[in-house]
């Protein structure tokens, strides 16, 4: 197994970081903040390119038409805030002034999730990735670690149109590569195996790597596909992994309604059905905790994935 | 703050002597000097224009049995003078990005029969296609639209509250371009009981979006009843200058009263404030059985109405 943890970072600043660079490379980039510019860690970017930055105060709607406008007029804006307040608070600025007209506009949400942690439920959103991917004309991104969040937001920055980014607050492992091109809608196979395909997307592909680990160990062999891009779905990779190894889990941080599992159920039940299992969270609100005591909790970890494996080989 | 007409209720009330003279003085000099018979005809022919557009507004309504007649008709003179007097616009070079040009967003997107024929008027697209209004597979959307495709629209709008917001941003594009044009909006009075226009009320006094010209369609009223009875706005002018927006009151039914509220919000080039003319109007002003009542907010006239209602309004361009 080649994957190793260069050590802990959380993605949220490889968003920053990914943003301090197109600061530099990309004139067209703005930034703006509804008083949360911390925590989305754009301090180098405002520091470097202050006349490029909006703090807005914490007026979100209003950030997301500002957003719109300065798409229209040809620049390319990254609205930063928790994903809770660029997503349920403003789904009609969303839906009305960015979607719609296909506007040019990049929502970058930290803290997504229940792995905020202590905060509770109020800010963790294990509902957005469902949100995000109904509206019509909107990319939808969930990257794993520090590595692959920078390079998603260097990648974006050269699509046009709306994209929503879905990061995460914890220092958790960074395994993919430095120097990694990130390709919009092009999953990654990170592990081959034919006895089950384990759909990860975010903080879930570490815990995924984890689980093949161990299994792997006991002679079950697993494939693992990293679903950075949610929507659009990358279908011919899911669906050859499926037609292989027959069954599938699909690992996130998220709601089962609207979420990835629900996406490949449907693509799969309507090419190619075979069971599947879901490690995601079923119709309740999170709560206050720290992320590991909440991801187990909740069933977000490498010994329920490692379960729900044992369970659906066995439903083939 | 500025009133630029003659209203009864001023509270300022030797500031607005002072302007109420000067206007006087103006008008008076209109008919000495040469250059103000050109402004006399200009006033005469966008009035005729008007009388045009509420024709096509009455029409299109009617053929499409739905739609919202009531504050088309009170933004009428409002964006009649402003598309044709005012605004550095080029509908045959019109880009999405409004580079080079002024730029103008319609909040209030239910006025979209108003915004069409302007449109169309103006030379945008053809006038015939006015026909197509909330028709399958048309470009002339119930409310606007970008996906349609339709050329002078840069932003959706329908879902209300946002279109100040979205203005603020192209502004603020402009300054970050070194473009030294105006972002004008126009957003409704009912749609003023949005949290959004507040925020975005905020953001631009803050940001000091001197190159933002909002208007108001003053009409008082909303679907329900008045906006007094409702969620009343109290005192609007006065809320909006605590905001740090410069202020004009002006009377939405007299272009000269238009032309110099627009000549006022755009010779202020020291000013760091944004713009708000709140625009005095009456909801279906220009036929008898319309004016100055919610109930023709989003209601189509019957043919029977239509034709009482168009005998009320000269043809002055050839109806579409």
């Amino acid at each position: 197994m080649k994957f190793e943890n260069n050590g802990n970072k959380d993605t949220r600043s490889g968003f920053g970081a990914g943003l301090t660079e197109l600061g530099r490379t990309n004139s067209k980039v703005c930034a703006l903040c509804a008083d949360l510019s911390g925590s989305l860690k754009m301090q180098d970017f405002i520091k470097e390119n202050p006349e490029r930055f909006y703090q807005c105060g914490i007026a979100e709607a209003n950030m997301v038409g500002v957003a719109s406008g300065l798409a229209i007029g040809g620049k390319i804006p990254f609205v930063g805030s928790f994903a809770n307040f660029v997503t349920a608070r403003v789904y009609d600025q969303l839906r009305q002034s960015v979607a719609y007209g296909k506007t040019n506009v990049k929502i970058c949400a930290s803290h997504a999730g229940i792995s905020l942690g202590e905060d509770g439920a109020t800010h963790q959103t294990m509902e957005d990735i469902g949100l995000m991917r109904m509206l019509p004309n909107f990319t939808v991104i969930n990257p794993c670690d520090y590595n692959q969040t920078k390079a998603a937001t260097i990648a974006i920055a050269e699509y046009d149109g709306p994209v929503y980014l879905r990061f995460g607050r914890p220092k958790v492992a960074n395994f993919t590569p430095v120097d990694q091109k990130f390709e919009i809608g092009k999953a990654l196979k990170l592990i081959e195996g034919d006895k089950v395909s384990i759909f990860a997307t975010g903080h879930l592909v570490w815990e995924a790597i984890e689980a093949c680990k161990t299994l792997e160990k006991k002679g079950i062999s697993c494939e693992l596909i990293d679903i950075h891009t949610i929507k659009p779905l990358d279908e011919k990779t899911v669906l050859e992994s499926v037609k292989k190894t027959k069954c599938a889990v699909v690992a996130e941080e998220h709601l089962i309604a609207g979420g990835l599992g629900e996406l490949i159920s449907g693509l799969v039940a309507r090419n190619h059905p075979v069971p599947i299992e879901f490690i995601s969270v079923n119709d309740r609100f999170g709560q206050s905790g720290t992320p590991v005591e909440l991801m187990k909790t909740y069933g977000l970890d490498a010994a329920h994935i490692i379960e729900a494996v044992k369970k659906v080989i066995k439903r083939k | 703050m500025i009133y630029m007409c003659y209203y009864a209720k001023i509270p300022d009330i030797i500031h607005a002597a002072k302007i109420k003279i000067s206007i006087g003085l103006l008008l008076k000099s209109h008919y000495l000097s040469g250059s103000s018979i050109t402004i006399m005809a200009n006033t005469q022919k966008l009035e005729e224009i008007a009388s045009q557009v509420r024709r096509d507004i009455v029409r299109m309504v009617t053929d499409a049995a739905s739609g919202h007649p009531g504050g088309s008709m009170s933004s009428t003179d409002i964006l009649t003078t402003l598309f044709f007097n005012k605004m550095d616009c080029d509908p045959i070079n019109w880009t999405k990005t409004g580079k080079g040009k002024d730029m103008f967003f319609l909040s209030a997107g239910h006025m979209s029969p108003l915004y069409y024929s302007i449109l169309a008027r103006k030379g945008y697209f053809p006038i015939s296609e006015l026909s197509t209004f909330r028709k399958i597979g048309s470009r002339l959307q119930g409310h606007p639209s970008i996906e349609a495709g339709l050329p002078g629209i840069h932003q959706a709008a329908g879902s209300l509250g946002q279109g100040l917001s979205v203005a603020a941003g192209a502004a603020l594009s402009k300054k970050l371009n070194k473009d030294n044009h105006n972002v004008y909006v126009l957003i409704g009075d009912g749609e003023s009981e949005e949290g959004q226009i507040w925020e975005a009320a905020m953001f631009a006094a803050q940001k000091k979006i001197n190159n933002l010209i909002a208007m108001t369609d003053w009409n008082g009223q909303q679907i329900d009843g008045p906006t007094s009875e409702i969620s009343s706005l109290g005192d609007l002018p006065g809320k909006w200058e605590k905001f740090g927006w410069d202020v004009t009151v002006a009377d939405g039914h007299n272009i000269q009263s238009i032309l110099d509220s627009f000549e006022n919000a755009t010779t202020k080039s020291n000013n760091d404030k944004p713009k708000m003319i709140l625009f005095k109007t009456q909801m279906g002003q220009g036929v008898d059985f319309m004016v100055g009542t919610n109930k023709w907010h989003g209601k189509a006239p019957s043919k029977e109405q239509c034709a009482d209602a168009l005998s009320q309004l000269k043809e002055t361009l050839g109806d579409y």
